[in-house]
């Protein structure tokens, strides 16, 4: 590991060991962090890949209902029911913070009092009722998943980009200054034994 | 804070969410659902369903938004049959954070 170009100087050691202390202590405090990360991320994509395997079987079911029930009944008539939704979703999101990241944290407002099937049911049948019914109860646990996942995205981010700055810590900040700080206290013992050596000669010469 | 929902996918597939709700555009090809993305995530959208074969060959742009807090653009299937894209995202978040992936192999 190469040597901080630095002059071999009692201040300049000091620095140096400051800095080494920082470098140490944050390195201990980064790799608690990772951990904790790492614990609260599995948490967070177990739950993530529950959520999905649900909400993905239920989907599929409304939307298999939804595609059953237009063959049945006219295109255009289906196209028609649909024009003006009864009511409409709104949300509302905030950020919340995981170990200092910003993640979304959104809830579903909706008002139950309207009514659900934006058409008269004399066009079409109680197959594309149920469908809808059940992508209506659906779309709670899509907005949860959208919540989970952003979650689980931007925590890997984060933990990646920790263990970055723990390896840069662990394998070049700190050996680096540890090697810089040996160098220096070697020339510094070396100057001081040749200091002591010349007076020693100085007082020979003077002796004789 | 953005509050809306919209829908990305192909016309018929997409149409059911429009009862429950919920904004829809339709796409079918990946450079309509790419342009969507971009117009969409500059407003006031917090999350953007997208479908999941749209989603595979747009994945890039899926990988730029995923470090952004919104919008949260997430991969539904809208084919008869999940085609895995969305569960094979969690299994490579897993990856990247850990290294190896601990919790699929375990279970399944």
């Amino acid at each position: 590991m190469a040597v901080l170009n630095v002059n071999p100087t009692r201040m300049e050691l000091k620095l140096l060991q400051q800095r080494l202390r920082t470098a140490t202590r944050g390195h201990k405090l980064l790799k608690d962090k990772t951990d904790e990360m790492i614990r609260r991320f599995i948490e967070i994509a177990r739950e993530n890949k529950r959520l999905r395997m649900q909400t993905e079987s239920e989907l599929c079911a409304a939307l298999n209902a939804f595609k059953q029930a237009k063959c049945s009944v006219d295109e255009r008539l289906v196209q028609e029911a649909f024009v003006m939704p009864s009511r409409s979703v709104a949300i509302q999101c905030s950020k919340r913070k995981v170990m200092g990241i910003e993640v979304p944290a959104i809830s579903i407002k909706r008002s139950d009092g309207e009514q659900l099937y934006p058409y008269g049911f004399l066009s079409v049948n109680s197959q594309l009722d149920e469908s809808v019914r059940g992508l209506d109860s659906v779309l709670v646990k899509l907005i949860q998943l959208a919540e989970t996942e952003k979650t689980c995205n931007m925590l890997a981010d984060e933990i990646e980009k920790n263990k970055r700055r723990v390896n840069a810590l662990e394998n070049i900040m700190i050996p680096q200054l540890t090697e810089t700080i040996k160098f220096i206290k070697m020339k510094l013992d070396e100057s001081e034994r040749s200091a002591t050596v010349r007076l020693m000669k100085v007082k020979d010469i003077l002796n004789k | 804070m953005p509050d809306k929902i919209a829908v990305i996918g192909d016309k018929d597939s997409v149409l059911a969410f429009k009862a429950a709700g919920v904004e829809v555009f339709d796409a079918t090809t990946a450079e309509q659902a790419r342009g969507l993305i971009k117009k969409l995530s500059q407003g006031q959208y917090a999350v953007l369903f997208i479908a999941e074969n749209l989603a595979e060959q747009i994945s890039d742009v899926l990988d730029k938004a995923k470090t952004q807090t919104f919008p949260a653009i997430v991969p539904i299937p809208t084919s008869a049959q999940p085609t895995g894209y969305g569960l094979r995202g969690i299994k490579s978040d897993v990856e990247k954070a850990i290294g190896v992936d601990i919790i699929f192999n375990k279970e399944d």
